[in-house]
């Protein structure tokens, strides 16, 4: 089964795969986590403000994402972007938006969706006390939020947040279809100029699955170490 | 913007000689829906039996149970559809290789089977969780009425454990239909395939992309009602969503 397995054309792409490749796939996906987690903290807080139109607006900005595939979403946000940019900078023409911009766009905006149910649900974990105590003491709405109930949040939510980036990062290698060299795209164009498809998904698969796998080992160790405050 | 809406193009006919671009819309839906249910009666039946190994006293059996859901979870669903597309026939003796390669239909058996092992991990963890939120007390009153370990399972744990995981797996299913566009890379031509092949030959992107959207957004809707109507019909009297 492997006698015409060729390792050096993994070991002459290695530089390649992860240099360029790696590096884009986890670029993306620490820029995707930290935007989808701001944004998705802006919409938590907006269903959970009380103001029933901002309730109802981040309510279906988020059953929207959480019903298209990610993959109609990409293609969506690649060919929408360049239009939004022509109306936001009055310019004559689309304007012209690289392959990172559009997919790290796409990901913060469709991951945001997915991080402001895990903050909702972090936020509702906090007990009424705690913001009750913060306003007793004269806090105001934005000084509660901040140094109070989100920290606390924020906290309480952290293994399932990572364990949320882990899917991320695994999701992020669905921008092959916009033929960008994330790292399987970049295994893909070794595979197919060197015609070693079986070494190279094989390759990919083995750094996919060690990855995710470490990551989610020490997500387990975290969990099992915080305490989860009420 | 100076894009040019036309929003009768749906009824304009379509370069593949098929019907209208409308058809060919549809023709997507009703593959991504047969993709999807092909592979969520498997994601199903596989995740049901490894997450009852998984809750089984065995040593063996939770290890095993482990391993799968281990490995179809933390590989990329896209890669794993690799693996079984363009790998699978290369490492497999040459005649099944054949076999595989001229199979007709290779890209839909690919994504149905890809796609279902990849949620029945999923499933299997559901059910895991499920099982493990019943008392110990039922497991219990299983064996002390003198049932066997499958009937206990059978009668007793099962039928509770999937009527708690209902509004789980509603969300899992739903995830099913939707990891269906990811089998476009393998040349599955289910809905956003065929959304895409639209915008390539009528350059009406955002029209071919809205109507993929509403039908999208139809089917969750259709799901979601159905499912929340054999949560309620199979709801127990006196138990959780149960009058």
């Amino acid at each position: 089964m492997f006698a015409n397995f060729d390792f050096d054309v993994i070991r002459r792409s290695l530089a390649y795969l992860f240099f360029d490749g790696m590096t884009f796939t986890l670029t993306l996906t620490g820029l995707s986590a930290l935007g989808g987690l701001i944004f998705g903290t802006l919409i938590a807080l907006m269903r959970l403000s009380g103001f029933k139109l901002f309730g109802r607006i981040a309510g279906l900005y988020v059953d929207l994402m959480r019903s298209l595939p990610l993959v109609m979403v990409i293609f969506w946000f690649y060919f929408l972007v360049p239009y939004i940019g022509q109306w936001l900078t009055g310019s004559s023409r689309p304007i012209h938006v690289g392959a990172f911009a559009s997919s790290l766009i796409t990901f913060v905006i469709f991951e945001a969706a997915y991080f402001s149910e895990i903050m909702r649900a972090g936020i509702q974990s906090i007990s009424r006390g705690q913001p009750a105590a913060a306003q007793a003491l004269g806090l105001t709405y934005s000084q509660t939020m901040r140094y109070v109930v989100l920290p606390q949040a924020f906290r309480n939510m952290l293994p399932v947040l990572l364990t949320q980036t882990i899917v991320l990062f695994q999701d992020t290698s669905l921008v092959y279809v916009l033929s960008i060299p994330d790292f399987l795209g970049a295994a893909s164009k070794v595979a197919q100029r060197d015609g070693r498809l079986v070494e190279m998904y094989l390759f990919a698969a083995v750094v996919y699955f060690a990855i995710s796998c470490i990551a989610s080992f020490g997500v387990r160790r975290l969990q099992s170490r915080i305490a989860f405050v009420h | 913007m100076n894009y040019h809406w036309n929003w009768r193009i749906f009824w304009e006919p379509a370069p593949s000689g098929t019907g209208t671009y409308l058809d060919m819309l549809l023709s997507g839906l009703v593959l991504t829906i047969e993709t999807a249910i092909c592979a969520w009666i498997i994601a199903l039946v596989l995740g049901s039996v490894v997450g009852v190994l998984r809750t089984l006293p065995s040593k063996a059996a939770s290890w095993v149970s482990f391993a799968y859901v281990e490995f179809f979870r933390n590989m990329p669903l896209l890669v794993q559809l690799f693996l079984w597309f363009f790998v699978l026939p290369e490492i497999v003796p040459h005649s099944w290789g054949l076999w595989l390669k001229q199979l007709h239909n290779a890209p839909f058996y690919t994504s149905a089977i890809g796609i279902g092992l990849f949620m029945s991990a999923r499933v299997a963890e559901q059910l895991r969780a499920g099982i493990g939120s019943l008392p110990r007390g039922q497991k219990l009153a299983g064996t002390a009425l003198g049932l066997t370990t499958a009937q206990t399972y059978r009668y007793v744990l099962l039928p509770m454990a999937f009527r708690i995981i209902m509004p789980p797996l509603t969300s899992e299913f739903l995830s099913t239909i939707k990891n269906t566009s990811v089998a476009i890379t393998i040349g599955l031509v289910e809905l956003t395939a065929e959304a895409r092949s639209m915008q390539e030959f009528s350059f009406q992107v955002f029209e071919a992309f809205t109507a993929a959207t509403l039908l999208y957004l139809l089917i969750n809707i259709v799901v979601v009602t159905a499912m929340r109507l054999l949560e309620r019909g199979l709801a127990v009297p006196g138990y959780i969503s149960g009058k």
